[in-house]
This record gives C-alpha cells, sequence and structure tokens, in this order.
C-alpha cells in the first residue's frame, strides 16, 4: 500500500511539526466533529484546520469528501460517503450499516472551498501521481499559507518528477515572499523564482511582498515585475489576436452558408439566422436524447449532432426553397421580404415548441477547460471552433472545386443564363446550393451552442454580422468571406482593448462602410460579366 | 407654379387619396372633440392617436418608397433617418419640460441628473427654440443622407451593397445611441414629455392637433413625392431604376440625381419621425434596429412597391394588422400570421395589394388608367 | 357657453350609453374584474417575460378558484407588447381604454416601464412592475414590487466585503440605466467605504453582447493584483450566458474571483451547465432553494400550472405573487377596483412574501423584502449562504447620488413621489 505509507508518511512529518498539538490531540479533534456539525461555513473551514493541524488520521478522507458534496454531518454524528455508496464513520474510520440519522450533507461556501483546497493542496503534496502533486503544489502556491512551508521543503527533497519539483519550488516561493519573517536572501531567490515563472499569477505574488521589505529587496521586485510585464505584454497582443481568430472563426462559420445562398442564387436570406438557431436546437434535441438513454455517448453528442443538424437545417432549406424562393426567381430582391415571414415564422414555432427561455447545451469534456501555451490561455472550446470553422471551409472549397455539383453551381454564379443554356438545370443547383448553404448554417449552429445562448433570439443576434462579412469578402466568393470574416474578428478584437466592446464595434461598421466606398464590389469581386446582371 | 408642380398629372386615385387624408384631417379631430363618446362616429383618443402613428408610419412608407420604388435604392436603413427625426423633435420636447423632472432641476434633463452630468452637451443648445429643432429634424437626416449619399452613389455603390451598408449605418447608429454617453438617454432614450409648443401634450385637443398635423404632412409628403416623380427630373430617376448604365452613357449625371432623391427621402423620414415621438410619447435606439428598417421595407412590398399610395396603405394595412393580432387569443401565435402574411403577399400579391386590388378591378372590364400611369417595378 | 352645454350633453348621452350597456352584450362584462397582463411574448424579451406571464394566469386562476374578488370573477387580458417599446404604450392604452381594466401586472426593464408611465398617469390607471431596477422613481400610478438597488447591490456588496474580504471590484454591466445607475450607486458607495478609485474596475459592453474572452482575460488580469477581487455584474439577461460559459472555459473560479449577479436567477442558469460556476452568487429576495411551505406550496403550484416537473421558479415571479396579493387586499379594503380608491388603499398592506416573512406597501410604492445572497450550485439552484436579519424597505431614491438623496416618496402623507426633504417642497430641488 504504498500510497497510504507516503501519506502516513506526510502526516507523520505533521504530527512531527505541530508539536502542542499532540498533547489535545483528542480534545481539539472532537471539537472539529462538533463543529462540522454545526452548519455553519465558519466551523466548517475552522474544523478543517483543525484536522489538518492535528492531523487526525482521517483528515484526507474527510477534506476529500466535503470537497465531493460527500460529507455528511448532524446530531447524528458525522459520515463519509464513499463512491462506492457505503458509509464509513468519519472519526474511527469505521465502516458503517447505513447512514447514520438526523445529518445532512456539510454545504460549502467560497471561503470553506477555499479551506478546503489549501488543506488538499497540503494533503495532495506527497500523492504519488506527480500530475496531483503539481495541482497540490499549484494549490499552495495560491493559497502561500505559511503553514504549509516545512512540508512543501520536505517535499522538494524528495521530488524527481521535474514539473512537479517546479511547481514545489514555486510554492515555495510563493510561501517564502508573503511570510513577515524570511530572511532577504531566501527572498531574493524566491524573486527570482516567481520572475521565471513570469505570469499574471507571479505577478500578483510578488506584489505581496510585505512593505516593510529592504529597499534592494524592493529594486529586485521592481525589476522582476517590469520583466514580467513586459513579457505580458508580448503575450497581451498574442493573445488579443488569438481572440481576434476566434472571434473571426465565429463569423465565418455563421457567415459561409449565407456566402452559399446569397452568393451562388442572390438570394438575401433573412431566414439564415434561423437555419443557425435550428442546428443549435437540434444539438440540444440530440443532447436530450442521449442524457435519458445513452449518458455514456455524451462526449460524442456533438459528432452525433453535426450530421443531425445538418440535415435538419438542410431540409428545411430545401423546403423553403422548393416552397417559397422557387415562385420569385427574377426577382431576388423578394426573397429578402418571404424570407423575412419565414424567419418570423421559424422563430416562433420555436419558440412554441421549445418555450421561450434558453436551453441548456452541455460541453462534452474535450471542449471544456484551457490550456496555457507560453503566455496563451488556450480554451479547447474556441480551439475546436476554429479547427471545425476551418474544416467547414475546406469542405466547401473542395464541394464547389472538386465535384460536378460545385462546377454546375459556379456555373450558375458565374452566368446563370449561359449556364441554363448549357444545359444545367438551374432550378435543381438552386435548391441544392439553399439546402447546403442552410446545412452548413446548421453546422454553424452545432458550434455556437458551445458559445452561447441557445434561445429562438440566436440567429436574430449573428444576422447582421454575417451579411457584413459576405458583402465585406465580396460576394459570391468562398474565398473572399474567410479573408472578410477573419479581417474583421482581428480587427474587432484589435479595436476593443482601446475603444471599449461598443466603439470598437461602431469603429468597424464605419470602417466597412468607408471600405465598400473604395471597393464597391467587396474585397474579392467577381469579375466579367455577371458583375453587371 | 409651386401648385403646378405639385399638382401635375394627378390622376384618379392620388386625388381620392388626398381627398381621404384631408377629409381625416379635419373629421377626425372634430367627431372626437366634439362628439360625445357614445355618439356612434365618435372617434376615441386611443383610436386617434393610434391612427395617428399609422400615418407617420404611412409617411416614412411614402418616403422609403420614392427612393426603392422609384429609384431602385433598397435603403434597409430609413428608419435611421426617422429616428434622428424624432430625437430631434425629442429633444426640443425634453427642453420643454424645464423644472418639471423629477430632479426639478431646470437644465438638465432626468437622466443627466442621476448620472452626475454637470452641463448641458454642446448638442443640445438651441433645441429649446421650436423653429429650430424643425431646422434640425430636416437637416439633420437630410445631411447624414446628403453626405452617405455623397460618397456611396459617387463611388457607385449599388444593389446589395449599398443595401446591405444602409444596414451598416443605422445599426452603427443603434450602437452609438444605446450607450449612455452619447448623451442621449440610453437605452431609455427621451421620454415623460409634457408640452409641445406650450400646449400639454397629453391634452385630447393637442392630440386631435398632431393627429391633423399627421394627415396634413403625409398628404405634403405624398405631393411632393409625386411631384417628384411625375416631373421630368422623375422620369430620369426611373429611368436609373430600370436601367442605371444605359442612362448614365446617356450622359445623365446618375449618382446627383439618386443623392436628390435620397436626401428629400430622408428629410420626409425626419419629418415622419418627428411627428411620431409626440404621439407615442417616447423615442429610444430601438427606432434604429435594423429590423424596423426591414420592416419598413416590407410595408412598402405589402402594400405595393412603385406605388406611392401603395406604400402609404401597405404601411398602414401591416400595423393595423399587428395591433389586432397583438391582443386576444391571438397573441401567442400573432407571429406566425404576420410571418405567413409577408410570405403569401411576396407569393400571390406580386404587386402588392393596390397593384392586385387594381389588376382585379381592371379585368372586371372597367376602364382606369392607374395601372398604366405608373408601370411595375422592375428589377 | 357652448362648452358647457356640449359637457351637458356629453355626459347625459354618455349616462344613457352606460344604462344602456348595462343590459345588451356588455352584460357579461359586468361580471368580471379584467386584469391587464403587459409581457412580451415575443422578441428579446420574451426569454424572460413569458414566464411572467403564466405566472400571472396561475395567479387569476387560482384566486377565481377561492371564489374570486368582490363578488366576481377575474379575467385576464394578455397582450403581446413584443419586446417593442412604442407597441408597451399603444398595448397599455389599448388594456386601459378598450378593455377598461382594473390594474396591469406587466413591463420588464426600465424603457418599457418608462415607454408606459405616460399613458398610467394620463389614464389614471395602476401598474405593478415586478423586476428589481435602479430606483429614482415613484409614481403614483406605479407599484413596484421588485428590488430597489438597496435591497440587492448593496448588500451583496457588503457580503462580500466582509465575508470574502473583497478589496478589488470589478463593476461589469450592459450598457443602460440600470447599470449605469447600479454601478454609480456602488462606485459611491464603496469609495466612501475606503476603496481607492483605481481598485475599481467599470466595464459596459452592448445588448447582447456574445464574444466575452477579451473581458474575462481583462478581469483575470485585473484580479492578480495581489488583493482580493471580485465582479458585481449587473448583465442583462441574454448576455449571461456567454458570459459565464466563457468565466468557466477561462477558468475562473469562484474560490478565485467571485462574480455576484443581480439579473441572473434560477431561469438564466436552466441554459447553462452550472458545474464550472459553482460558487458563483447572486443576490435576490427569493430563491427557489429556500424551503418554507408558503414556498413549497408555490412551486408545486407552479410545476403543475406548467404541466412541466422541472420547471424552475424566480424572483420576479414571486414579486408578482407578493403585488397580485396585495392588489387583491387592497381591492377588498376599498372594496371596489376604482384605481383612485386603490392606490390610497395600497400603501400599508401586508403580504406574505414566500420566504416565511410579510412584505409591506410602503407610502413611496416600495415593498419590504429581505435581501438573500446564494451560491450556485451544480444543479443549477442556488445556495443561501446569507441574509439579511430582517426585511429590508425598498428606497425609491438612492442616498448615495447627489442628486436624490435629500428626496423621498411619500404618497400617503405628501401626496408627492419626489419630496425634497431639505426644501420641504413637492418636485425635486
Amino acid at each position: 500500500m504504498p500510497i497510504f505509507h507516503r501519506l502516513k508518511h506526510a502526516l507523520v512529518i505533521l504530527v512531527a511539526l505541530v508539536a502542542a498539538s499532540v498533547a489535545s490531540f483528542a480534545q481539539t479533534a472532537d471539537e472539529a466533529f462538533t463543529r462540522l456539525a454545526a452548519d455553519s461555513y465558519s466551523d466548517t473551514s475552522r474544523a478543517i484546520e483543525l484536522l489538518v493541524s492535528t492531523a487526525h488520521p482521517n483528515a484526507a478522507l474527510i477534506v476529500e469528501a466535503l470537497n465531493d458534496g460527500r460529507l455528511l454531518a448532524g446530531p447524528g454524528g458525522v459520515a463519509v460517503k464513499t463512491a462506492g455508496g457505503g458509509f464509513v464513520d468519519a472519526k474511527t474510520g469505521v465502516a458503517l450499516a447505513a447512514a447514520p440519522g438526523d445529518v445532512k450533507p456539510v454545504r460549502l461556501n467560497n471561503a470553506v472551498r477555499r479551506a478546503v483546497q489549501a488543506a488538499l493542496g497540503g494533503l495532495g503534496l506527497l500523492n504519488p501521481d506527480p500530475a496531483k502533486r503539481t495541482a497540490a503544489a499549484e494549490a499552495v502556491f495560491k493559497s502561500r499559507d505559511a503553514g504549509l512551508l516545512p512540508i512543501v521543503e520536505a517535499a522538494i527533497g524528495k521530488e524527481t518528477n521535474p514539473r512537479a519539483l517546479a511547481a514545489l519550488r514555486q510554492a515555495q516561493a510563493a510561501i517564502l515572499i508573503a511570510k513577515p519573517d524570511t530572511q532577504p536572501l531566501d527572498r531574493f531567490a524566491a524573486i527570482e523564482v516567481l520572475r521565471d515563472r513570469a505570469d499574471q499569477d507571479a505577478l500578483a505574488t510578488l506584489r505581496a511582498l510585505p512593505g516593510d521589505a529592504t529597499p534592494a529587496l524592493k529594486e529586485a521586485q521592481a525589476k522582476a515585475i517590469t520583466a514580467i510585464e513586459g513579457r505580458l505584454k508580448l503575450w497581451a497582443a498574442a493573445q488579443n489576436l488569438w481572440y481576434g481568430l476566434s472571434l473571426g472563426s465565429v463569423l465565418l462559420l455563421a457567415a459561409i452558408g449565407l456566402a452559399i445562398t446569397f452568393g451562388v442564387m442572390g438570394v438575401i436570406n433573412m431566414a439564415h439566422g434561423e437555419m443557425v438557431m435550428l442546428g443549435a436546437y437540434t444539438t440540444f434535441v440530440v443532447q436530450e436524447l442521449i442524457r435519458t438513454n445513452a449518458p455514456w455517448l455524451f462526449d460524442w453528442s456533438l459528432a452525433i449532432a453535426l450530421p443531425a443538424a445538418f440535415v435538419v437545417a438542410g431540409a428545411v432549406g430545401i423546403a423553403i426553397e422548393r416552397g417559397v424562393i422557387r415562385f420569385l426567381y427574377g426577382r431576388p430582391l423578394e426573397t429578402l421580404l418571404a424570407t423575412w415571414g419565414i424567419s418570423l415564422i421559424l422563430q416562433q414555432a420555436v419558440r412554441t415548441a421549445f418555450g421561450p427561455t434558453n436551453r441548456e447545451v452541455g460541453a462534452p469534456s474535450f471542449m471544456s477547460g484551457a490550456f496555457e501555451l507560453g503566455g496563451l490561455a488556450i480554451t479547447y472550446n474556441r480551439l475546436w471552433i476554429i479547427v471545425f470553422a476551418g474544416l467547414v471551409f475546406a469542405a466547401l472549397l473542395a464541394i464547389l472545386k472538386l465535384t460536378p455539383m460545385g462546377l454546375q453551381m459556379r456555373a450558375v454564379t458565374q452566368n446563370r443564363r449561359m449556364a441554363s443554356a448549357m444545359g444545367i438545370r438551374t432550378g435543381r443547383i438552386d435548391a441544392l446550393t439553399f439546402g447546403l448553404g442552410s446545412g452548413v448554417a446548421g453546422l454553424a449552429g452545432v458550434a455556437l451552442s458551445q458559445i452561447d445562448n441557445v434561445s429562438p433570439n440566436l440567429g436574430q443576434s449573428y444576422i447582421i454580422d454575417s451579411f457584413m462579412v459576405v458583402v465585406f469578402g465580396g460576394v459570391g466568393n468562398l474565398w473572399g468571406t474567410l479573408v472578410g470574416a477573419m479581417t474583421l474578428g482581428v480587427a474587432n478584437k484589435l479595436l476593443e482593448p482601446y475603444a471599449g466592446a461598443v466603439l470598437g464595434k461602431i469603429a468597424l461598421l464605419v470602417c466597412i462602410i468607408l471600405f465598400i466606398q473604395k471597393r464597391p464590389r467587396g474585397l474579392f469581386a467577381l469579375k466579367g460579366r455577371a458583375v453587371e446582371a | 407654379m409651386i401648385t403646378r408642380f405639385l399638382l401635375q398629372n394627378m390622376d384618379k386615385r392620388g386625388g381620392v387619396f388626398l381627398a381621404i387624408l384631408l377629409g381625416l384631417a379635419l373629421l377626425v379631430p372634430l367627431s372626437n372633440l366634439l362628439l360625445p363618446a357614445s355618439s356612434p362616429f365618435h372617434v376615441p383618443t386611443s383610436t386617434m392617436s393610434l391612427w395617428g402613428k399609422y400615418l407617420c408610419y404611412a409617411l416614412l412608407a411614402v418616403s422609403l418608397d420614392l427612393v426603392w420604388g422609384y429609384c431602385g435604392i433598397l435603403s434597409l436603413g430609413h428608419g435611421a433617418f426617422f429616428a434622428l427625426g424624432g430625437y430631434a423633435m425629442g429633444l426640443y420636447l425634453m427642453r420643454q419640460i424645464g423644472s418639471r423632472g423629477v430632479y426639478g432641476n431646470p437644465i438638465l434633463p432626468d437622466f443627466m441628473v442621476f448620472l452626475n452630468w454637470q452641463e448641458l452637451p454642446w448638442y443640445w443648445w438651441g433645441f429649446s427654440s421650436f423653429p429650430f429643432a424643425m431646422l434640425m429634424v430636416l437637416a439633420v437626416p437630410g445631411l447624414l443622407a446628403f453626405v452617405f449619399g455623397w460618397f456611396a452613389f459617387r463611388s457607385r455603390v449599388t444593389g446589395v451593397y449599398l443595401s446591405i451598408i444602409t444596414q451598416a449605418l443605422t445599426y452603427a447608429l443603434l450602437l452609438a445611441f444605446f450607450r449612455n454617453d452619447m448623451g442621449f438617454g440610453g437605452n431609455n432614450g427621451l421620454t415623460d414629455f409634457k408640452d409641445i409648443l406650450g400646449f400639454n401634450i397629453q391634452a385630447q385637443a393637442t392630440r386631435a392637433a398632431l393627429f391633423s398635423m399627421t394627415c396634413v404632412m403625409l398628404a405634403a409628403g405624398f405631393l411632393i413625392a409625386r411631384g417628384i416623380v411625375v416631373s421630368k427630373l422623375g422620369k430620369v430617376v426611373i429611368a436609373i431604376r430600370d436601367a442605371e448604365p444605359r442612362t448614365r452613357f446617356l450622359g445623365y449625371r446618375v449618382d446627383r440625381f439618386k443623392l436628390f432623391v435620397f436626401t428629400v427621402s430622408a428629410c420626409m423620414a425626419g419629418v415622419a419621425g418627428a411627428l411620431y415621438v409626440p404621439q407615442v410619447g417616447i423615442i429610444n435606439p430601438s427606432e434604429f434596429a435594423p429590423a424596423n428598417s426591414i420592416e419598413t421595407v416590407i410595408w412598402v412590398a405589402v402594400g405595393g412597391r412603385g406605388s406611392l399610395v401603395g406604400a402609404a396603405l401597405g404601411a398602414v394595412v401591416v400595423n393595423w394588422a399587428k395591433t389586432l393580432f397583438t391582443s386576444g387569443f391571438m397573441a401567442p401565435y400573432w407571429l406566425f400570421a404576420l410571418g405567413g402574411l409577408f410570405v403569401v403577399v411576396t407569393l400571390f400579391l406580386p404587386k402588392g395589394i393596390l397593384g392586385t386590388a387594381e389588376a382585379l378591378w381592371a379585368r372586371r372590364g372597367k376602364p382606369d388608367n392607374a395601372p398604366a400611369a405608373e408601370p411595375a417595378p422592375a428589377e | 357657453m357652448n362648452s358647457n352645454r356640449r359637457e351637458f350633453l356629453g355626459t347625459a348621452l354618455a349616462g344613457a350609453a352606460f344604462l344602456g350597456s348595462s343590459y345588451l352584450p356588455a352584460a357579461a362584462q359586468q361580471d368580471t374584474i379584467k386584469v391587464g397582463i403587459l409581457h412580451s411574448l415575443s422578441g428579446t424579451m420574451a426569454i424572460s417575460e413569458t414566464t411572467l406571464k403564466d405566472v400571472m394566469l396561475m395567479l387569476i386562476e387560482e384566486q377565481n378558484k377561492k371564489g374570486g374578488l368582490l363578488g366576481k370573477k377575474l379575467e385576464a387580458v394578455v397582450v403581446d407588447p413584443a419586446s417593442n417599446w412604442p407597441l408597451f404604450a399603444e398595448k397599455a392604452r389599448e388594456l386601459i381604454t378598450k378593455d377598461k381594466v382594473a390594474a396591469t401586472f406587466g413591463c420588464w426593464t426600465s424603457v418599457s416601464r418608462k415607454s408606459v408611465l405616460p399613458v398610467f398617469k394620463e389614464l389614471n390607471n395602476i401598474l405593478f412592475y415586478p423586476v428589481q431596477y435602479e430606483g429614482e422613481e415613484s409614481e403614483r400610478n406605479v407599484f413596484y414590487t421588485g428590488a430597489a438597488p438597496n435591497q440587492q447591490a448593496i448588500p451583496a456588496v457588503d457580503y462580500l466585503a466582509k465575508e470574502e474580504k473583497v478589496e478589488r471590484w470589478v463593476l461589469a454591466g450592459t450598457d443602460y440605466v440600470y447599470p449605469r445607475t447600479t454601478n454609480k450607486i456602488l462606485e459611491a458607495y464603496l469609495k466612501s467605504k475606503g476603496v481607492k478609485p483605481e481598485d475599481i474596475m467599470i466595464n459596459y459592453t452592448p445588448f447582447g453582447h456574445s464574444d466575452w474572452q477579451t473581458i474575462v482575460s481583462d478581469i483575470k488580469k485585473f484580479g492578480s493584483a495581489g488583493k482580493k477581487t471580485a465582479v458585481v455584474s449587473t448583465i442583462n439577461g441574454d448576455a449571461n450566458v456567454p458570459f459565464y460559459k466563457e468565466l468557466g472555459n477561462q477558468g475562473i473560479k469562484a474560490t478565485d474571483i467571485p462574480v455576484v449577479a443581480f439579473s441572473v436567477g434560477e431561469e438564466e442558469l436552466a441554459g447553462i451547465d452550472t458545474k464550472p460556476l459553482v460558487g458563483h452568487l447572486a443576490a435576490w429576495n427569493y430563491f427557489q432553494s429556500i424551503k418554507t411551505p408558503e414556498n413549497e406550496a408555490f412551486i408545486k403550484q407552479w410545476q403543475a400550472f406548467t404541466k412541466n416537473p422541472k420547471r424552475v421558479t424566480n424572483d420576479p415571479m414571486e414579486a408578482h405573487y407578493i403585488g397580485f396579493n396585495m392588489w387583491v387586499k387592497a381591492v377588498e379594503k376599498a372594496k371596489s377596483t376604482d384605481p383612485d380608491k386603490v392606490i390610497d388603499a395600497l400603501p400599508g398592506i401586508e403580504a406574505p412574501n414566500l420566504t416565511g416573512g410579510i412584505s409591506k406597501m410602503l407610502p413611496n410604492h416600495h415593498i419590504t423584502k429581505p435581501v438573500f445572497i446564494g451560491e450556485i450550485k451544480d444543479d443549477g439552484q442556488f445556495d443561501v449562504v446569507w441574509k439579511t436579519a430582517g426585511l429590508v424597505p425598498g428606497d425609491a431614491w438612492s442616498k448615495e447620488l447627489d442628486g436624490s438623496k435629500d428626496l423621498v416618496g411619500d404618497w400617503v402623507e405628501k401626496k408627492c413621489g419626489n419630496f425634497n426633504v431639505k426644501t420641504g417642497k413637492c418636485g425635486g430641488v
């Protein structure tokens, strides 16, 4: 049992260090359990401290259970519900046949959660798993709990994993910086370590240097801060660029279907946003089905939702084309009116069917959380959306360039009459194109369900931006849409830190208006006779 | 001379329309003020102000039809001109409140007081004067349209590109007016008006006068728009709509004609907004919403694009339908009805209500020259 | 004397018509008391307001089961102002003049209230407004059953400062009047408590803002200055989901930088996976998770009414519950639905709220409410971590703002909504 062995080892150190506690062990430990049962946040926090400081043999068990909401307490005693569903008496560690009567799960608030995390940090420093040790060191780094310094130092002595070692050293540095009675020499070393860490948290920790430090120390601190800030500034620029690309990819997804319907057919499809919404609601329905029928499939829910959303939105698109737009050939501006009407109907239909409130679409595990890349914080969901947008773009490009259908579509775009004269059934191409554009909008809906509201208004909030992107890039050109979306995304994010979100957007709109004066047919204008048709 | 310009070639339909408007301008206020509430001919105040609102929308629709129906410029941002006119009027009405605001500040409107503004921003200056405010009602939308149009038409931005940048214009204004730092009351806009020209804005007589004024201005707007389209200039404008490059090759300065019509139309929309605000009692940024401008386009299409009477009729019919559908058992489902109306009209009544009605009338064998006088719109 | 004769004639004819109408089809009308429901069922606000319409229908149905009011049945008149502010005014006018409602329950967001306000004043009717708002208003015809800033914002900030030891504040809001005013009040309040200006960051975003990457990372940056930081969010409903999703993804935990929100309740959380948000806070006057017999009965009734066992309740629904019961009691006290009599009867009326207290209508037309701070749980509910000792009376005028600190609303003695205690005069300065 190496785990227990190491844990015991840690506790032995603890016991040795907290000398005074030995005598009053039984008494204070009892107090901890009374406090746990008191249903008061401050008592719970205190109880955790007591458990850790008295090195109660079940401390780790109890604190972990508390963190997971498995700790039950009340007048009937304190018990831990094990992962297997059984019960264990928290004080003695003896298995119980059933939960004691009159107990409730111990409640947490943020203060308790912080205490729990600090305690877990201390208790986890000697965990056999290096990743857990690193995480524990990180928790200590944040809490800067001076009481843990001896354990941290003991752990450093034994650590073999380089990542965990670095984390432990940083934790040690953080404690040393803040601790009032640290020797200046140790502090210099700590500043060094923090400067090498060079992120926001290091900056925050550096600033925790007490005000009564020596001038030399303060100078070192100031130097380290300037160095970190300079580095962070560079990373911030890169981060902003990343945000811009991410926003651009969202715009690209929302607009690319429109680029097809609008570009090829000249249909001003005001119901495009509703296609996106249908895609998002399809995701919701798929997830609901998975939740009730096959919860283990949940991580695949988006992959399953993709074809479903494509089919649903595409089918609705084809129905709209066959049912309404077909009759409006030669009157493209009137498609604006009809599709506006359709968008109202679709919105209200969804509101009637699903209710007006937001629907919850969960994130599969691979899309949650973030990771650090140098100084960049990259969230997985944004990363996947960028990748996804790239894939959709490539796939569409391939369809247009490599398939017979794509060839016919391009022919129709460039010269409808000539294409018709060459024997292309323009009506069929129109229906397929509209279906494809709508289907792609449905795909966008799956992605947007991860970052935005899934509500009947979802589509409305993207329709204007989508039109801007398509027009800015140049109608009828996919590359134009790509460049347009990315330019607008990045420009928006570069403006935002200076002008704020609202003014930035206004400035961008004015820029688009001015740009169109310069290039009245967008960035990538179609050339040839089609232009004047 | 002006009368001749305005009344030349007046057809039967236009005459009927004018007669109805002037009749409404006289009879409705009289009936509202003089007849007892029990009389079957009495028009209640609520109905009157509701119809006043419809007629403001009708004037907006006429102004849009002038540029879209006759000049081929599909503006998806006409709501911006309407709202700017409304704000000009709103500023005047706010200044009239004086020290009757909740904080009793004689200079600053309430929203500035509680957001700690120290003094009135410069762009509020002058709005306590009615003539100045009325000048601004015309000048602000007109100037914006002139500048915008000057750039856009000179660089030959046409078709959907123009439509989308007009939409960008109104969207940018929407975002700007939402900002509280702009000093126009942010999202809440301007409201709680008290007086107009010294008359209590909620008094029945004031409402009746505003209603009459709306009818008169709609008639005037109609006459001006008609005057333009039947004049020689109007022929060129219609030619631009039907074949812009050809007109240009014939030697006409297309951009100037477009600019003129666009600016006139924006001023008309501004007037509509100015009449709308005192009757509705609030002006706020949602009037700039692109959806509102799109709806205006739909009114014109429903009534009949390329027919000024049709545009006015469309505005009234759609808004009346909206009022009807949003109450009673229909309330949760009215968007189906409204959306369905748009689809049905575009599919089955391509010339709008008026055009279709006239076509039907003509088929019954009754000779009527009206449809010939105003050619069907072409793309 | 023309006008006199006209008036006489008018009155006589009107009287005749009135007598006549009490016979014919209008006879059915006399049997019911009409209650107007003015909530958007379509457009952007439908997301929040549709629920309130349903709650009103439920309350009215319940009252009818108990035998109605003054021996008559209540009849709900539902209209859809479609999230369109001028349409709010039009529909309010229609409710009062055409449907002759005795009172109206409705509106959400200040702009809709401001838009209908002139109509209610002109036609002298009653509006119950159920949503928390920025204060700075006390009108004779409006009864505010939602929280004023001192019943939500200030207690929340006190909690954070005391319990979480927060020293650095981000005030993030949507750019409209409620966040602007609330943040002004909070800024003044925090500064009066000794918070330095550089420890306050204020940020405004447009409605429906969906790309929060930059702002969330700014908050993260602001929060790493070595002092405990919290975010006070007045972000409007729709923008919250992407905001919280971004918070969760960028890994801002409640233990690091807690976010306390004034516009996020059970209904909004129903659209988010709350697991990454556990511990973030909200301040309200009601939470569904509060265990009282009244609340349990209300939740049961609501879930039965909507035929959805998962349907959640929230604070504005409770506000309508209190407001409706107060109106019923006032009508019973006045023995009439005449707006003037009911307006006079309402101040002083007490009605139980759902959290075990008795709320009272004050002379300034606001009510007394308890304030709760709740932490988000992983099931989308809130865990109450703090509450005020008693009920807090709503201040119509904030004491923290220069323009309004001398004003009080008193419709009982002073008959004035903006009475200046310094000058002793009604009407501001």
